[in-house]
């Protein structure tokens, strides 16, 4: 699948998907990676090394910082792939330097797909 | 977007690492908003200074940017801090909660930036000229740069504002440009204004009502820069109006395209109404005044309604430090410390952990103030005007 380059570089590995938005800022723990916000669909997973895959940010722009943190604690995806993304989400990967890929159709790759995303040329693989 | 040789290299890694990251960030969200280009910008202010905005996320990141070596190429402010941050234990700032604000201001320092924190940059030695391109964060201040001053600037996020500074640059899209700066509603006020705090209601409700527009105002017979200021910070808050023209006052007024507008009125009902609305406390534990920060001519005012009585209750005016040395020589500070107030320098109420501080009910003649208080700071709020505030603290 062919998107748009938000942040560049190139990465491989399995995805973790989810249909709901991720707000960073008091939804992921800086320190372990893991989601803790209360009723999200990925409550309690660990998004180290995974390819993250939702379709849009939400929440406080503090986020932005939260992703810079994940990657700084060594505890940041691999990878990241939107729907859409907006200026909280653009702001933390290009500051982390984490690939990541949007206008994506999000629905076709399946949580554990495994998944190669070369942002350079902005396209997505699903390789199984 | 077309980017210049020069630039190119930016991208290329020769600035170093952290501009080359900066940079990317501008240049994605340039192509995300349409952005043709780049322009240079003649000045920056930067938001996410409050430690209870950023948090350890933001303070570790400006410190990490810091210890990278990024340094701001043009004129750069920040947004008010969360504490005064020179007589934060005389005020009862909490000491874990300023050990953290002062990390963020020593790392803002080193990047070169100015550690003037304020809402009012222009009041305290930032100030553009008319038709400047510049990258600033604050909503109130985005308000009266594009509004009363004519500078060009969209609202910066914390990060993009930041990027601009060590860059020097702003991807040329949005309220740079003078088509988007044409008015797409009609504001016409019957009714008085007198006080601050009516310029803040009239803003809320119109911000309520147009949401990201760009309203253009008439029956505004008369209007001092912190008038107009409490008008744009109320419009900022309760919509996202980011600029406004107000005929015969502010200097595109007679510029832009105005004909066919669609016309919303506001006269004594509404604000009436609007001041109903705010009020949702009884009698204030403390009354807040200077949002956004206050001028030299408020300060003054206030000096003068407290000389010589002795408050029941305290009263805090913030400004910034530059406000607050001259209200010092002219002796407001001691008047109004006398009367049991204070002059609170480089932070305000909104961005303050005032919550924790023992406060419900705050006092405030400011619409921006109002509409921030009961989310952020847990704070009942009476809004009016200062005579009624002083009255209530007497």
């Amino acid at each position: 699948m062919k998107g748009r380059m938000i942040s560049p570089g190139k990465t491989e590995g399995a995805a973790i998907v989810t249909n709901e938005p991720i707000g960073f800022y008091g939804g992921i723990d800086i320190k372990t990676g893991v989601v803790i916000e209360k009723g999200h669909p990925l409550e309690g997973r660990c998004i180290k090394d995974k390819i993250l895959v939702f379709p849009c940010g939400k929440g406080s722009t503090v986020g932005s910082y939260v992703i810079y943190g994940l990657k700084k604690n060594d505890v940041a995806p691999s990878g990241i792939i939107n729907k859409e993304t907006e200026t909280i989400v653009a702001t933390g990967v290009i500051l982390a330097g984490i690939p990541c890929v949007d206008q994506i159709e999000i629905e076709k790759i399946k949580d554990g797909d495994t998944v190669l995303l070369d942002a350079d040329q902005a396209l997505v693989t699903i390789q199984k | 977007m077309y980017l210049t040789k020069e630039e190119e290299k930016i991208l290329d890694g020769d600035g170093g690492e952290a501009e080359e990251r900066m940079f990317r960030l501008l240049v994605r969200l340039g192509e995300i908003y349409g952005a043709d280009k780049m322009i240079p910008v003649g000045s920056v202010q930067v938001a996410g200074v409050s430690y209870k905005s950023i948090g350890d996320p933001g303070t570790e990141f400006l410190e990490d940017m810091a210890s990278k070596g990024a340094k701001v190429k043009v004129l750069t402010y920040l947004n008010p801090a969360g504490m005064d941050l020179e007589n934060w234990e005389k005020i009862g700032f909490p000491k874990d909660f300023a050990r953290n604000q002062l990390r963020i201001m020593n790392a803002f320092k080193n990047m070169g930036i100015v550690v003037i924190s304020t809402c009012t940059p222009y009041l305290a030695g930032n100030l553009p000229r008319f038709r400047e391109h510049i990258a600033w964060s604050e909503s109130s201040a985005v308000s009266f740069s594009n509004s009363v001053i004519g500078a060009r600037t969209n609202r910066e996020g914390g990060p993009s504002a930041l990027a601009a500074a060590i860059c020097g640059r702003t991807p040329n899209y949005g309220l740079h440009l003078w088509e988007k700066r044409q008015p797409n509603i009609k504001i016409k006020v019957d009714v008085e204004l007198d006080f601050n705090a009516d310029f803040g209601a009239l803003g809320y409700f119109v911000g309520k009502q147009v949401k990201n527009k760009i309203p253009y105002f008439t029956g505004i017979k008369d209007a001092n820069t912190d008038q107009l200021k409490s008008l744009g910070a109320a419009m900022a808050a309760s919509g996202a109006v980011a600029l406004y023209h107000v005929e015969d006052l502010t200097p595109e007024a007679d510029l832009v395209e105005k004909n066919a507008l669609e016309t919303l009125d506001v006269g004594k009902k509404e604000l009436d109404e609007t001041y109903e609305k705010l009020n949702t406390g009884g009698d204030p534990d403390v009354v807040i005044l200077g949002c956004p920060h206050a001028s030299l001519r408020e300060i003054s005012t206030l000096a003068g309604k407290l000389l010589d009585k002795r408050l029941k209750k305290p009263v805090w005016i913030c400004t910034s430090r530059v406000m607050k040395e001259a209200a010092d020589r002219m002796g407001f500070t001691e008047i109004i410390e006398k009367a049991g107030g204070y002059i609170v320098a480089d932070t305000c109420m909104v961005v303050s952990p005032i919550e924790k501080m023992g406060y419900k009910t705050t006092g405030v003649n400011s619409g921006k103030a109002a509409n921030y208080l009961p989310g952020f700071c847990k704070q009942e709020v009476v809004f009016t005007n200062i005579n009624k505030l002083i009255e209530a603290q007497s």
